[in-house]
């Protein structure tokens, strides 16, 4: 880009008072004694102001209720956290992290770790026994409608913790 | 109503559920919009949709303004990006500056406002006419550092330009205005010396 400035272009950034303390001191000096640089100093001024003063256009009076109208029927995207509530996460978290913790806990303390002619750890492991908590078809059943109807019912709760948000809004 | 609020106080009110304090907001920045909006578009009919549609469009992403600018320069960001679209759309011409087409097309453009100079002689008026024959982006920018109270360096934000990009570009942009000036308002200049 060209860096050399016409004089209009100086004079321009003298009067939006963009120019460098040098050039300041430059202009005022011309413009004390060069006719030519008054002269246009004083045109480019008075388009300035002109622009300055010229008119700011108004929308119809309906414009705001307008507005105000579509926005009704809108949401801002809410974060995240203002809806979902921390407790039930947190709940969640502790409540899954107890159950892998216990059933570690249970599944390593029936290992005979003393024991060393088993080949392969996976081998030890394979070994744990969970029929005491998973023992027939019919327990399995039953955990899993009390799984679904836990999801069933964590909907159930956030869909009206985001309705009550919405009623808010 | 939330006149007697800043910008970023009513923000926090609507995001805090009082969606109507919106309308303060609307009504202190309806005809910057507006003007921004007609210059490029030049139609009053479809920049007043498109000004809705800003608004619209601002209040829905309300809550991505971080406050890191100030909400006017946020806004006419999304008013340049609209605005654009819909040139877009209407596949009207964006004009490069260094187009020197665009005034042969500014000329064209909307002749049944120069058919009532006659009786707008009063300066604002033809200052107003003359920033109305410029194409979009001298509208603009001109429009963004004059009415909007946009500093050089929020042009460039809103622009999506270098500072100084911006710099040349308002030169140039009131270089082309005097010129349309002294075309088309002759006798007008000719009062102001």
């Amino acid at each position: 880009m060209n860096t050399q400035h016409s004089p209009e272009e100086k004079l321009w950034e003298y009067i939006d008072g963009i120019s460098s303390p040098d050039e300041k001191t430059m202009i005022e000096q011309l413009l004390q004694n060069d006719a030519v640089w008054k002269a246009k100093y004083q045109e480019l001024m008075e388009i300035n102001q002109l622009l300055q003063s010229s008119d700011l256009e108004a929308p119809s009076m309906r414009f705001t209720k307008n507005v105000m109208e579509e926005i009704t029927k809108l949401h801002i995207a809410p974060a995240t956290k203002s809806y979902i509530n921390n407790k039930i996460i947190w709940g969640l978290g502790i409540f899954f992290i107890i159950m892998i913790v216990g059933f570690l806990i249970y599944g390593f303390g029936q290992v005979d770790w003393t024991v060393q002619n088993d080949t392969t750890i996976t081998d030890k492991l394979g070994k744990i026994d969970y029929s005491k908590f998973f023992n027939n078809t019919l327990v399995n059943v039953f955990m899993m409608i009390n799984v679904v109807l836990g999801l069933f019912l964590l909907d159930n709760y956030l869909s009206n913790k985001r309705k009550q948000y919405r009623k808010e809004m | 109503m939330s006149t007697g609020l800043n910008d970023n106080e009513i923000i926090s009110k609507v995001l805090n559920g009082d969606h109507e304090a919106y309308a303060g907001l609307v009504n202190r920045y309806q005809n910057y919009v507006f003007t921004l909006t007609l210059r490029m578009i030049k139609s009053r009919e479809d920049a007043e949709e498109v000004a809705q549609d800003i608004f619209i469009k601002a209040y829905r992403s309300l809550s991505s303004f971080r406050g890191d600018s100030k909400f006017s320069t946020w806004l006419y960001t999304i008013v340049n990006t609209t605005a654009i679209t819909f040139l877009r759309k209407k596949k009207l011409d964006i004009h490069s500056l260094d187009n020197e087409k665009v005034f042969e097309v500014a000329d064209s453009q909307d002749s049944g406002l120069r058919a009532n100079l006659v009786e707008q002689k009063s300066k604002v008026s033809m200052v107003n006419n003359a920033i109305a024959l410029l194409n979009p982006d001298d509208a603009q920018i001109i429009t963004l550092f004059y009415k909007a109270e946009q500093t050089l360096e929020e042009i460039a934000q809103v622009l999506g330009l270098e500072t100084n990009t911006a710099k040349v570009r308002l030169h140039r942009a009131r270089t082309r205005l005097k010129e349309k000036m002294e075309t088309h308002f002759a006798e007008e200049v000719r009062d102001l010396n």
